[in-house]
């Protein structure tokens, strides 16, 4: 397998893993809304509520910082990162 | 001053700004306790603030292609995330949203989840990927990908269709906004606002919307916190609302319970101004089936990642890495005021059907409800209304009836903030219903000028040349787009949803499988999005005119449908008909990897 196949397998590797944090955080939770609503969340909010104002949204900020830095050390590990940049 | 340098003086710059900023409305406040009027007030903040954008516009007027199509790729990623929320955030957004969370509670929280957890799919799926192609717009990227003049007007078709949906929504807020700070009537605060829009735009392009995104950004965030933060603290709800607001949200649940939701007869309800709507829906409570939820904030993050004036917001970067961590900061900004909008919604409610707070209404007797000043304003602005459905002479829940712009706009006054902060408000309106205009008219004129004039028509034209046609079309755009709004057909909420769903039918799949699968050719792009937007618009007429729908989809998620069989049919044309050619296929593989020289265009 050349490099940029195998590039291309990691990447494609970290893409399914965040679209499955990202599946679970924007739809799977929400399968259980009225259950999960009744547990009490984070400050004290109902779960889900604070999930739809809060927890799901900053899950995805940090969801996409850490899949950035994930993808920038796949496209180093095989000399793909650009030079001289930033 | 903008040029060299001015890049790493980005942060000296914009602080300057903040700090003049802020001194502005300590200044308004100093002039409001001195004895300045309300009016007075509200159009210094609107026409200071449209007179600065118009000076940044101003300075970065370009006549270069690189700048005016995408910022000569030197926007940095924290500034370009702050464009790009700025971009986003639409007059919707900062007007309706807040007033949607309040009458809606869960239903239409769904839009929340969907329109932050999009950026997910953009920043994996694509913006890193379109950015190393180095396109000047989204139809480049499928144009040069599977080759062909079709498929390149074809993609300038949906992004149209979606972006134009989209703009009138937004010179309608511009609009409503000027109209109501400069007192003039609503047709012609249409067209003061279309101009305000094309002073940042037209003679910087990409460049002058970009700096005068990250502006509208700063004014835009300042509003829309300092109220929120300013409300809890005086109601004694807590310093930080967004972490001690349960008590709030509790509370409202029992004030739900004792009150209960009485249905009013549809007699009563005749005798309600149009627009306005009664608390009928649980505030924390879940309210919406498991599928209502999922399909509109499935359809919003696919909408999400289909916008034009989104992603090519990412053309604007350096560099691949930073387009990548570009979205992570969009998100970030963008979150900075999603999650303020429930806890607004909150603190809006409460202030008004908690009897046991000085500005509670419910349980009033109706004739001190409407002997309050700021009643007597808002339902002047039709935006507030009671009656005694029951005759009991005292206020009921039922009985109470608020326009959803209200909650941003009346709460502050409601709370006994001073009018400077409603003035600020207005300004933070202004300049998110702005921002978004802009992006999405210079979507379309640059679409129009580059991929139909400059690649189809006359690939041959100069820069100079091709520079006039793509600002002739952005005058030409924005005035067919006031003139939509001039007419007030729909409401500026439903026509934002429409555009995810028309950009999703088109676009979501020939782009994502443009990179992620080589076997895509021109054939099943073509199919795609000829029949995924025909699809879809056909699912919206039809729901539209009475039909029953099917699997629950309705006429905010028609893109479910419009992307199904864009899917399908693109998957099964790409199969039947030969595989692209291997220069093709090269494309792709160097596509995939962040390193070496853009596709197309210099680095």
């Amino acid at each position: 397998m050349s490099k940029q196949e195998q590039h291309w397998e990691k990447t494609r590797g970290l893409l399914l893993m965040t679209l499955a944090i990202w599946f679970v955080f924007s739809i799977g939770i929400f399968l259980f809304g009225a259950e999960m609503n009744e547990v009490t969340g984070p400050f004290g909010y109902p779960l889900t509520y604070w999930f739809t104002c809060q927890g799901s949204l900053g899950i995805f900020v940090i969801l996409i910082f850490w899949f950035a830095n994930r993808q920038e050390k796949i496209d180093e590990e095989f000399g793909f990162s650009e030079r001289g940049d930033d | 001053m903008i040029k060299g340098n001015f890049i790493d003086n980005l942060p000296k710059v914009y602080g300057i700004y903040t700090g003049g900023f802020l001194g502005f409305i300590i200044i308004m406040s100093i002039a409001e306790q001195m004895g300045m009027t309300a009016k007075t007030i509200g159009i210094c903040f609107v026409a200071f603030t449209v007179a600065i954008y118009a000076i940044i516009g101003y300075l970065s007027r370009t006549a270069q292609a690189d700048a005016y199509y995408v910022a000569g790729r030197q926007v940095p990623t924290v500034f370009n995330g702050m464009a790009t929320a700025a971009d986003w955030m639409s007059g919707a957004s900062f007007v309706a949203m807040a007033g949607g969370i309040y009458f809606k509670g869960y239903g239409y929280m769904a839009l929340l989840v969907g329109w932050t957890g999009g950026y997910v799919l953009v920043a994996s799926l694509l913006a890193p990927y379109l950015r190393k192609f180095g396109c000047y717009t989204v139809p480049d990227f499928i144009g040069t990908r599977y080759g062909g003049n079709l498929t390149r007007f074809l993609a300038v078709v949906v992004l149209t269709v979606a972006s134009f949906t989209y703009v009138t929504a937004q010179i309608n807020a511009t609009g409503t906004i000027a109209s109501v700070a400069l007192d003039i009537p609503f047709q012609y605060a249409v067209y003061v606002g279309l101009i305000s829009i094309l002073l940042c735009s037209m003679l910087g392009g990409m460049r002058g919307v970009t700096w005068t995104q990250v502006a509208q950004y700063i004014v835009l965030i300042i509003a829309y916190l300092l109220p929120v933060f300013w409300i809890s603290n005086k109601m004694g709800a807590g310093f930080f609302p967004h972490f001690m607001l349960a008590d709030e949200v509790a509370r409202i649940g029992e004030l739900e319970q004792q009150f209960g939701f009485v249905k009013n007869s549809a007699g009563d309800l005749a005798n309600v101004p149009k627009g306005l709507a009664g608390i009928t829906k649980a505030h924390s409570a879940v309210n919406a089936s498991p599928w209502a939820f999922i399909s509109l904030a499935l359809a919003m993050m696919m909408g999400t990642a289909s916008l034009p004036h989104v992603m090519m917001r990412y053309f604007t970067t350096p560099s691949v890495k930073a387009a990548r961590k570009s979205v992570g900061w969009s998100l970030f900004f963008i979150f900075l005021l999603y999650s303020s909008a429930p806890m607004l919604a909150t603190l809006s409610k409460l202030s008004l059907i908690d009897p046991s707070l000085p500005t509670g209404i419910i349980g009033k007797s109706i004739a001190e409800v409407q002997s309050i000043d700021w009643y007597q304003n808002w339902n002047q602005a039709n935006l507030m209304f009671v009656s005694d459905f029951n005759g009991n002479g005292t206020l009921e829940l039922n009985e109470f009836f608020m326009g959803g712009k209200a909650v941003v706009l009346a709460t502050p006054e409601i709370a006994g903030l001073p009018y400077v902060i409603s003035g600020l408000v207005a300004a933070g309106g202004m300049a998110a219903a702005m921002s978004t205009a802009d992006g999405l008219i210079l979507a379309i004129a640059n679409a129009i000028s580059h991929d139909v004039y400059y690649k189809i028509i006359d690939p041959k034209a100069e820069t100079a040349k091709r520079l006039v046609v793509a600002r002739v079309l952005l005058v030409v755009i924005g005035f067919a787009g006031a003139t939509i709004a001039a007419m007030e057909i729909q409401g500026i909420l439903g026509s934002v949803i429409w555009a995810f769903d028309f950009a999703m039918s088109g676009l979501f799949f020939p782009l994502v499988l443009g990179v992620w699968w080589k076997r895509a050719n021109r054939q099943g792009a073509i199919a795609g999005m000829a029949l995924g937007l025909i699809s879809g618009a056909w699912y919206l007429v039809w729901v539209r005119t009475g039909g029953s729908g099917f699997l629950g989809i309705t006429q905010l998620t028609f893109g479910i449908f419009g992307s199904a069989v864009s899917l399908v049919s693109m998957v099964v044309v790409s199969l039947i008909t030969s595989e692209p050619n291997a220069a093709t296929q090269k494309m792709v593989d160097e596509v995939r990897v962040p390193s070496g020289r853009s596709i197309i265009g210099k680095q």
